[in-house]
């Protein structure tokens, strides 16, 4: 039952044109719609716009969540609501920053929020980091995941090794091990299908600066690792021989996580082998990526061998001096995601990646608010999120009450934009247009028995949202 | 996880659950695995099978087969309903619209923690055996406590009729930093 018949008789930005307040949202993921909903509830004559770069919304949800998980994509159903709320418009196709500047938006509304996120990966800044067969474990995702780019890992090595040891990383690891059979249910994409279904793949490796006791994965990812058909975990006994002693006084959730990769230690020493296999290697850090005789692609990767100083989750690695070299045929970087800075005007601390702000307000910028991993850097999950944004919501909230953000003039928010770009020849995608894209998503995958045949491409977005 | 161990997950724990407004296109969101149509039957036989002796039980309506729940929000106000055996407690804060903020964000799938709720002890030795898979996920929930359980695992029974359970002050995750877990 769509509550939203009057709103989606005209173009989009034919909204509301009352005296309410006006809020733009830049960004249209978790971030971005978790602020939008807790906003719409607070007031109701607030009005919403959410502006996206894709043609499609959901961000992370649709382009990072691995596709064997469907369950943590539920919040797509909520997302919808929002955008399909009488007071919530979504433009797609609209590039702040380009298409349209932040301080021309902020000259609209009330008040800007920026939810977009974190686009970019950081560089393990080692030579080497350029030889084909090295990827960031963003783009390897964003691969599998649709996310329109030109990146294509070719998987015809024996070896892999993952930097970086949180649930990222093993995403991957669990893709690039996964039966087809399964994975080909999933909305995974078909090429990545293809290329998995070709891939000589059958060891995989995660490697970590730190000890087991510091491991950022979750115990969840772990036991999907252990599970995995015809998969032996490769674990070194020695890496675990210091850490029965701690195990008592560890709280709940590290300690079950401990246990179980110790169990794995014990389970696996002595069994028959395996076809696949995966490892934790620990006390490990890049300093060179090495190429192969043609000096074009990776062969193998040099680690400093580190130890721990101090203990606990604050404990550091130190370099001990002693180097090895792992061969291996693809190098994936999974040590983090990065934001970039969107628009000269608004502040941006290229140290911490992070838009400045105060509990969500951005420094020194009247009427700019930030939410999600741009305000708070990308770590955490979807419900980390989630609060971060309410958080923010509750501070625009709290100055449009006190009159630090002044409501009593009258904004034009959507149509003033919508005319701007317009005249820049940009056209927007609405939310029932993505619905015509998504239904045609579904209708593609059904027919191979999948959830949605992923389109790779804007144009061909484009061109269904527009026919 | 593998496709059958998700599939295991979304008959345990509550997949396609009822929303007041949602459309036909968000109900084809939630289609991501197209030969499980099934579900919302399987999903109320895990919480019905302990109670199933005669049909009348299966009939949520008869006002003799309410339980009165009890929730303790964040603000520290409480709010008394009246449920039907079977459903979870994640279902009776959806079926009753009870203004949770974030609450069932993955939809009683097991992937998240903020259907997380708080038990007084003696109610909480009462209920049923806790999962590897609820535990896993209970231990990043924010505000864990002894008593603590995800709201989509625990079935109402006539024996939980007048429970209290309190909501944690925060829904985030503890997922949200590096190393931290």
């Amino acid at each position: 039952r769509h509550q939203v018949k009057n709103k989606d008789s005209g173009p989009p930005g034919s909204g509301s044109s009352g005296p309410g307040p006006k809020v733009c949202i830049v960004g249209g993921g978790p971030a971005g719609f978790y602020t939008a909903q807790h906003l719409l509830k607070a007031r109701d004559d607030m009005v919403v716009d959410v502006y996206e770069r894709l043609p499609v919304p959901f961000g992370l949800v649709r382009f990072g969540v691995a596709p064997d998980h469907p369950e943590v994509k539920n919040v797509i159903n909520t997302f919808t609501q929002t955008a399909q709320h009488e007071r919530c418009y979504f433009y797609g196709n609209v590039n702040v920053g380009t298409d349209v500047s932040v301080e021309e938006l902020r000259k609209a509304y009330h008040a800007v929020v920026l939810s977009y996120g974190a686009e970019a990966n950081r560089s393990m800044r080692v030579s080497g980091e350029g030889l084909a067969g090295v990827f960031s474990a963003r783009d390897f995702v964003g691969w599998y995941n649709g996310l329109p780019s030109n990146k294509e890992p070719h998987l015809n090595c024996e070896t892999v090794v993952i930097l970086g040891q949180g649930n990222v990383a093993l995403d991957v690891a669990r893709i690039l091990l996964s039966p087809l059979d399964l994975l080909k249910k999933t909305d995974i994409t078909q090429h990545a299908l293809d290329t998995l279904a070709a891939s000589r793949v059958r060891r995989v490796l995660i490697v970590g600066r730190r000890g087991p006791l510091q491991i950022a994965c979750t115990i969840k990812e772990v036991r999907e690792m252990i599970n995995l058909p015809d998969t032996a975990a490769d674990m070194l006994p020695a890496d675990f021989e210091s850490i029965s002693e701690a195990l008592k006084d560890l709280p709940r959730p590290r300690k079950r996580l401990t246990e179980l990769m110790m169990k794995t230690v014990k389970t696996e020493s002595g069994q028959h082998k395996a076809n696949k296999s995966w490892g934790f290697r620990f006390l490990r850090s890049p300093l060179e990526v090495l190429p192969g005789p043609d000096g074009k692609r990776v062969a193998g990767i040099r680690l400093a061998v580190n130890k721990l100083e101090g203990s606990g989750e604050d404990a550091k690695a130190v370099p001990t001096g002693q180097t090895e070299d792992l061969e291996c045929g693809m190098v994936i970087s999974s040590i983090g995601y990065k934001s970039l800075p969107i628009d000269p005007c608004v502040p941006f601390d290229p140290r911490s990646a992070i838009v400045p702000n105060n509990m969500g307000r951005v420094k020194d910028t009247a009427g700019l608010y930030c939410s999600g991993w741009v305000k708070r850097g990308p770590t955490g999950v979807i419900a980390t999120t989630m609060n971060d944004s309410f958080d923010t919501a509750r501070m625009l909230l709290k100055d449009m009450d006190s009159g630090m953000l002044n409501l009593s003039v009258n904004k034009p928010g959507g149509q003033e934009i919508t005319a701007l770009l317009k005249e820049r020849g940009v056209r927007a995608v609405s939310f029932p247009e993505w619905e015509k894209i998504n239904l045609e998503e579904v209708r593609r995958g059904t027919a191979v028995g999948k959830p949605r045949e992923k389109f790779l491409d804007v144009k061909d977005m484009l061109a269904v949202a527009w026919s | 996880m593998s496709l059958s161990a998700a599939a295991r997950r979304l008959t345990l724990a509550g997949w396609s659950l009822p929303r007041r407004s949602c459309s036909t296109v968000s109900k084809t969101f939630s289609r991501t695995l197209p030969s499980l149509t099934r579900l919302p039957e399987l999903n109320r036989d895990r919480c019905q099978r302990r109670e199933i002796t005669s049909s009348s039980v299966v009939q949520p309506l008869r006002s003799e087969n309410k339980v009165t729940v009890n929730f303790v929000n964040r603000d520290g106000e409480k709010v008394t309903v009246k449920a039907s055996p079977g459903e979870s407690l994640l279902d009776v804060v959806v079926d009753q619209d009870l203004d949770f903020d974030g609450f069932g964000a993955c939809e009683g799938t097991l992937a998240c923690s903020t259907c997380h709720v708080i038990f007084e002890e003696e109610i909480y030795k009462q209920l049923g055996p806790i999962s590897d898979e609820e535990m896993d996920m209970l231990d990043l929930a924010y505000g864990l406590t002894d008593t603590s359980r995800l709201g989509c695992q625990i079935c109402l029974t006539k024996s939980l009729d007048g429970v209290t359970v309190r909501l944690p002050e925060s829904v985030a995750d503890i997922r949200q930093s590096d190393g931290s877990a």
